[in-house]
């Protein structure tokens, strides 16, 4: 995809989520395929108080100004804190969606479930099948 | 993500299709069409058209021309508003209603000479209006055309499309008033240069031959570049419609609305004789309205959309229509049918968003109102 950068270091699914690993902790956010698929974003539900997240459950929405799109979760873990900023200024996502874009800051449960995430190759390389 | 589904049905597509892609849209399916919902990005293109100019390809509406001696009669019954006060060169917005009010669709009515006549009505409902109006035609001596596919049709909007406009013709364009037309030339290409839109902004309408309609768009861009012309797309043209309130066919009005409850009994003229419709209107009238179409702005986060049921407390007292953010007003607003009792501005509701009661207010309309 000409353009969209997926960063080396991040993990991937296929619901166009990234995690990014550090220690027993990730932070999660969606890829620039997604926010630019989305187009401008205007709306985000996140958890915004502690919360436990089961990988490949339904964290959160999304919305676009023509579209509402729901939130995966990579990992299982606890929430350990949500980007407050995201609520006013939701368009964080599309200028930024790996830095000021983040999401969710988690605690791991389940170290092991990062094994079905996807490497940055093969997230790009399932983006050309679709 | 969506796929591009491109095996299914096959999409109509205007003459600008190909430059539309070249243009980076994103083209999505509209009323048995493929057209650009964005190129750069819906807000940017909104803000664009309520700041500068946008332009729009909105070559997929349909166009018929109603041309005779029964041609003023035969309008005259056709629709609710009064086609005999159009001069030659004046547009009115009226409907196509059927005997129990509901509304097949809403439309222009252009006056563009003696006894010649053209209605301009919506993309998804060319075939379904074209019969419509031939089958009501019978006993008329008129002659019909659907010039739909013939017909391009671009839209110039906002504060500068005159600024634009009037160095690529010899027309004079201020002295063509709010909802008139002139004929001319723009950029070599024969037009009709109707002074019309769906923004809520000034601007123009540019009907001209469907062989010409891409040299007309490549020289519009060019012309407005250094003014921040930029390309808008279908998902701009509802943002800005929206704001204006304007109605939607599909959304607004449709087979179980009537035009009194959609706020456009100004376009209703029960007192100029018989139309198809007049006596079921009259008669909603005189019983007075049991819902109406109000706008709804959002007090709690959350974004209102079509379809949404809205709520007085434990009780639904009416659904939205349409909904989406406002880019100039920075909030949520949308449109909806309320029973007539709970309509009031000011009063608060909640909205059921995707199963979450967030609270609104309702809004006098239009939620935007361009500066004169």
């Amino acid at each position: 995809m000409a353009g969209l950068i997926h960063p080396a270091d991040l993990k991937y699914t296929r619901s166009d989520e990234w995690v990014r690993v550090e220690g027993d902790q990730a932070t999660i956010g969606i890829t620039d395929y997604a926010q630019d698929q989305l187009g401008d974003i205007v709306y985000i539900e996140l958890p915004w108080d502690p919360q436990t997240l089961v990988q490949d459950e339904k964290f959160g929405d999304i919305e676009s100004v023509k579209a509402t799109s729901e939130l995966i979760s990579p990992v299982s873990g606890e929430v350990i804190k949500a980007n407050e900023a995201l609520k006013d200024s939701p368009e964080l996502i599309n200028d930024s969606p790996y830095e000021d874009g983040w999401m969710l800051v988690v605690k791991l449960t389940n170290p092991a479930e990062l094994d079905k995430l996807m490497s940055a190759a093969e997230y790009e390389a399932y983006l050309q099948g679709r | 993500m969506t796929a591009q589904d491109t095996e299914a049905v096959s999409l109509k597509r205007t003459p600008l299709y190909e430059q539309h892609r070249q243009l980076g849209a994103r083209l999505v399916e509209f009323g048995g069409w493929e057209m650009p919902v964005q190129y750069s990005g819906i807000l940017e293109e909104h803000r664009a058209v309520r700041t500068r100019a946008g332009l729009f390809d909105v070559s997929h509406m349909g166009e018929f021309s109603v041309k005779g001696p029964g041609a003023p009669a035969f309008l005259q019954y056709l629709v609710p508003n009064d086609v005999s006060r159009l001069a030659i060169n004046q547009a009115l917005y009226t409907q196509l209603c059927r005997p129990d009010g509901g509304v097949v669709d809403d439309l222009l009515v252009y006056h563009l000479a003696e006894n010649t006549y053209m209605l301009v009505v919506n993309a998804g409902n060319i075939d379904k209006d074209f019969a419509w109006v031939q089958q009501h035609s019978q006993g008329f001596e008129v002659e019909l055309a659907n010039q739909s596919y013939e017909t391009g049709l671009l839209a110039l909007q906002g504060p500068e499309a005159q600024a634009i406009l009037q160095p690529l013709t010899q027309v004079d364009l201020a002295a063509i008033a709010y909802y008139h037309c002139a004929p001319g030339v723009v950029s070599r290409v024969n037009c009709l240069i109707s002074r019309t839109g769906y923004t809520g902004e000034d601007g123009f309408e540019l009907y001209c031959s469907a062989d010409e309609v891409l040299d007309l768009w490549r020289d519009l861009l060019a012309a407005g570049k250094e003014r921040g012309l930029l390309p808008a797309g279908l998902g701009a043209r509802d943002t800005l419609r929206l704001e204006a309130a304007y109605c939607l066919y599909g959304h607004e009005l449709d087979d179980t609305t009537n035009p009194l409850e959609a706020g456009l009994g100004w376009t209703v003229k029960l007192a100029k004789g018989d139309f198809i419709g007049h006596d079921a209107l009259a008669q909603i009238k005189a019983e007075g309205l049991k819902r109406k179409l109000v706008g709804v702005e959002m007090i709690e986060r959350g974004v209102c959309r079509g379809g949404y049921a809205v709520y007085d407390r434990e009780r639904q007292i009416g659904t939205l229509t349409s909904g989406a953010p406002s880019p100039t007003l920075n909030k949520n607003i949308g449109l909806g049918y309320v029973e007539i009792g709970q309509a009031m501005p000011g009063k608060i509701v909640q909205i059921d968003i995707r199963g979450r009661r967030a609270a609104a207010q309702i809004v006098a309309l239009p939620f935007y109102k361009r500066a004169k």
